[in-house]
């Protein structure tokens, strides 16, 4: 247990001044969830089962063995491809920086294509580009993530084992439109699953246990958390803002019909990191978020609190923000089983409690200020806090089945004509001047050359040949695609001074 | 003065660039025996020109979109949005201004003193010097790419380049000069009342405080670094990094060494605060740095993640410039979270601050993915001599020469 998350803890509900309060011979609003109103309030889309689309022409499909390298099959492959990686044990990094790659693990008679980092690599799998799956693999003993995306749109995570891999097994990062599904993740330092500052997620069907976090929705917005077991984790579903990082805000996060048990494992983070101030027995935790809904799940045995709510000035370990709103708001709380939670809880929650005059287990407990929380049937559970929660106006959220994007997340559009022009100053004017020599020769006499040839231009843009013995050779700049080579190729051929 | 300078300057730096300056600036005289003004009709290389005569700015970063649109992410992700629109002739007067000493209180020191372009527009030195030789509190950090910032100064307490132009400027610490000063003193510049007439074509008194900072920031917006080696890795030249500049790019985004959680790209900062924890200059206190900014005591010794683009031309590195080389800035993350915390002095520091245990040949990949950030292709022109006169041919000889090597 951290110390220094009691302290605080205890200052801010002493600070708070707590308004006392019980509800004693009220006969409860009983409120079903069957045929009642559903969730409007979230992000609006059409229904997608997948996040990466579906591909209308097959590529090739690259076969790796025992004994080769799959980051020579990435390096290989062309967007579209599909890398097949038999069972059998691999030791490397894989990093993907490019688009549409399919990246499968086959697994037969049980026996997966393990990615082993020996305890001396750092990631098992990087990958940057766009439309990226990764299935199928067993990943272990790596010293940072599992797999890690930085800004790829439109990625599936799926049917991976990872085991024991350091800071996070899974863990997309500044990504657009991503499932992450049937992973099993144990063993993380951090979070078993780490949704970091990303919009339309799709987390379900993931057994998470063993580990400091088991889900983590950071400084996101529109995610679902469903049907996944967090078990026997210090913390077992988090919602919540990071303050200091650049995007501020986790928003619309719907976590429901998950199984949320045994989440004492005494905390093993590494100090400094924000999960090492979750306290051990923390079924799910809000922090800062705003929009969460909390449905269906069975949370049980978790020796905190079940649902444990709370703001910034919770914790001295975090960093001050001005840009990032502290409060938790709008917490929606529908109906959930809530068991045998808060059984040997923190010292703090206990007096939280007693300023209600509550005495005993606790299930939720809300700590800091908060607008705009309801719940439903709110006697059902032993609740400290939520004074101010009003009844929600709907009993469940069918009407969202998921928030990732139908067709995924769309890239920027730019017309050929301005690719020209975007290429032509972006890059080329760096070495040709309209007039007279820079590097290369003056744009001017370019366009003597290749009057009427723009195709000519492209082809010399895309594999130059040295010209003049008295200029350094033009590096090619074939990582243009043809369209644009042609597209600047005439733009430099009209181009005025 | 330049004995002073000279008794600051790191050792491996090779300055020569303000020394030579002074004593021929104080005597020089004003007439001009140099070619007239006249100021660029035509946008620096990377900016197009509209129909309203504004540069924009063109770069292939604008292929690309990005989460919420911050400009963070990974190879294919758009840049922050970036300030442009200024007319040619409004950089080009920026420009000029820039290296002329006639901004300066005592006339002796323009603004490229410390943001010297051979020296990736910084001065090579621990902490800047100013205008009367007072040592500053912290290092001048580079101009490269500021168009795209939206905080300004090591302890992030401006947000504009136009809010922060006004501080070296009147700040008594570095160019020392007050507003009723700097225009007297402009104004008795024959060109330049006619130089801004014509760069700012619309206002009836052109020469004022607000149009100097203009010309200041239009010029400085036009700084564009963006084709690095690893730029063109990112749009798709896999072959545009060495494998050891790769291999480093892999420690680089590792979650072990984490340092693309900060220095994110494309740009190489997520613009934010961070407290590290690194060491200050023997015998001087804790920089407090943007605890002040925000009257927050969590971020005591805070300061604003600076780009990592054209890192390798702008030694030494951190606040106060305590690391002589890219490999020592590197080293310090990997010797423990908070192994240079003195005793009794109490910082939150940041949560990425670990203990990762890098080897040597990791941070030796570090610094040489570092160096492939590098990108001075839009350098813009130096002039050789500004309206003042106070800048000759003569003395710029050093300030165009000098490297950062």
């Amino acid at each position: 247990m951290n110390t220094k998350f009691k302290v605080v803890l205890a200052i801010i509900i002493f600070a708070g001044g707590w308004i006392m309060g019980s509800s004693n011979n009220v006969a409860p609003v009983i409120t079903s969830s069957v045929g009642g109103a559903s969730y409007s309030g979230g992000f609006q889309t059409d229904v997608s089962v997948g996040a990466v689309p579906h591909r209308s022409v097959l590529g090739t499909v690259h076969i790796v063995n025992p004994g080769d390298s799959i980051q020579t099959a990435v390096e290989t492959a062309q967007p579209g491809d599909t890398i097949q990686v038999m069972p059998g044990t691999y030791s490397e990094t894989v990093y993907i920086d490019k688009d549409d790659i399919h990246l499968v693990g086959v697994i037969e008679q049980g026996n997966r294509a393990t990615i082993d980092g020996l305890g001396k690599l750092n990631d098992a799998i990087l990958y940057s580009g766009n439309n990226i799956i990764i299935e199928n693999f067993r990943i272990t003993r790596y010293k940072g993530n599992g797999i890690m995306g930085q800004a790829g749109n439109n990625f599936e995570i799926r049917n991976n084992v990872i085991v024991d891999t350091g800071i996070y097994g899974i863990f997309p990062q500044l990504g657009t439109n991503g499932l992450v599904e049937h992973n099993v993740v144990s063993g993380i330092e951090d979070a078993a699953i780490y949704i970091g500052m990303s919009d339309n997620i799709h987390v379900a069907y993931n057994e998470v246990f063993d580990s400091v976090a088991g889900i983590e929705i950071e400084n996101s917005r529109h995610a679902v958390v469903e049907h996944n077991n967090a078990h026997h984790n210090t913390g077992g579903i988090l919602a919540f803002v990071t303050p200091g990082l650049p995007i501020k805000t986790t928003e619309d996060v719907i976590i429901r019909n998950n199984f949320v048990t045994d989440n004492n494992t005494p905390n093993f983070g590494a100090p400094g990191s924000i999960v090492s101030g979750i306290p051990a027995g923390t079924g799910i935790l809000v922090m800062a978020a705003d929009d969460v809904i909390i449905e269906g799940n069975i949370i049980s045995n978790n020796k905190t609190a079940g649902i444990i709510i709370n703001d910034h000035s919770f914790a001295t370990t975090i960093t001050m923000d001005v840009a990032s709103d502290p409060n938790s708001d709008r917490t929606m709380i529908l109906n959930n089983v809530m068991l045998n939670n808060g059984y040997d809880t923190i010292p703090e929650v206990t007096a939280v409690a007693l300023t209600e005059l509550h005495t005993g287990p606790v299930d939720i407990v809300h700590v800091g200020s908060s607008n705009g929380s309801c719940i439903i049937n709110r006697h059902r559970y032993r609740t400290v806090g939520i004074g101010n929660y009003g009844e929600c106006d709907f009993t469940n959220t069918d009407n969202t089945e998921s928030y990732l994007l139908a067709g995924g997340a769309e890239p920027r559009v730019i017309h050929p004509e301005e690719r020209g022009e975007i290429a032509y100053l972006g890059v080329c004017t760096g070495c040709h001047s309209y007039t007279g020599r820079l590097i290369g020769p003056s744009v001017e006499v370019i366009q003597a050359m290749y009057a009427g040839n723009p195709q000519g231009l492209a082809d010399y843009i895309n594999a130059p040949i040295k010209k003049r013995n008295n200029f350094p050779e033009m590096p090619a700049q074939n990582y243009l695609d043809s369209e644009t080579q042609l597209a600047v190729a005439k733009y430099m051929l009209q181009v005025g001074n | 003065m330049g004995k002073l300078i000279a008794v600051r300057a790191n050792a491996g730096v090779i300055f020569g660039v303000i020394v030579a300056l002074l004593s021929a600036v104080l005597s020089a005289p004003l007439s001009l025996a140099q070619p007239p003004f006249s100021l660029a009709d035509q946008c620096p290389p990377s900016f197009a020109l509209d129909s309203n005569n504004q540069c924009r700015l063109r770069n292939l970063y604008q292929l690309y979109d990005s989460l919420q649109d911050r400009g963070l992410g990974g190879l294919k992700t758009a840049l922050p949005e970036h300030r442009d629109g200024f007319s040619p002739q409004q950089i080009d007067l920026g420009r000029l201004l820039f290296f002329d000493p006639v901004l300066s209180g005592d006339k002796n020191l323009s603004c490229a003193n410390c943001h010297n372009p051979a020296l990736g527009f910084s001065d090579g030195m621990d902490r800047s010097v100013g205008a009367r030789g007072q040592v500053s509190q912290r290092s001048a950090p580079t101009l490269w790419n500021s168009a795209f910032l939206k905080v300004f100064f090591w302890d992030a307490r401006a947000h504009s380049l136009e809010e922060q132009a006004v501080g070296p400027l009147f700040s008594d610490q570095e160019m020392a000069n007050t507003p009723e000063q700097l225009l007297a003193n402009l104004n008795q510049v024959e060109t330049y009342p006619v130089l801004f007439s014509q760069a700012f074509p619309a206002s009836e008194d052109a020469l004022v405080i607000d149009n100097i900072v203009t010309a200041l920031t239009a010029f400085q917006s036009s700084l564009i670094s963006l084709n690095s080696p690893y730029d063109r890795y990112a749009h798709g030249d896999a072959k545009a990094l060495s494998p050891h500049e790769l291999e480093g790019l892999n420690v680089f985004r590792s979650f072990v060494a984490r340092c693309s959680q900060c220095h994110t790209p494309p740009l190489f900062t997520n613009q934010q605060v961070a407290v590290i924890g690194t060491p200050e200059p023997a015998g001087l206190p804790r920089d407090v740095g943007a605890a002040q900014t925000f009257n927050a005591e969590r971020l005591r010794g805070g300061f604003k993640v600076p780009t990592l683009r054209n890192i390798a031309h702008t030694a030494p590195y951190m606040h106060s410039g305590r690391f002589a080389t890219l490999r020592e800035a590197a080293e310090f993350y990997t010797k423990g979270r908070g192994h240079a915390v003195p005793e009794g002095e109490e910082l939150l520091l940041h949560w990425h601050i670990s203990d990762p245990n890098l080897t040597d040949t990791e941070l030796d990949r570090l610094v040489d993915f570092m160096g492939a950030l590098s990108d001075e292709r839009f350098m813009p022109t130096i002039p050789t001599h500004v309206p003042s006169g106070l800048l000759s041919s003569k003395t710029s000889i050093s300030l165009v020469t000098a490297s950062g090597e």
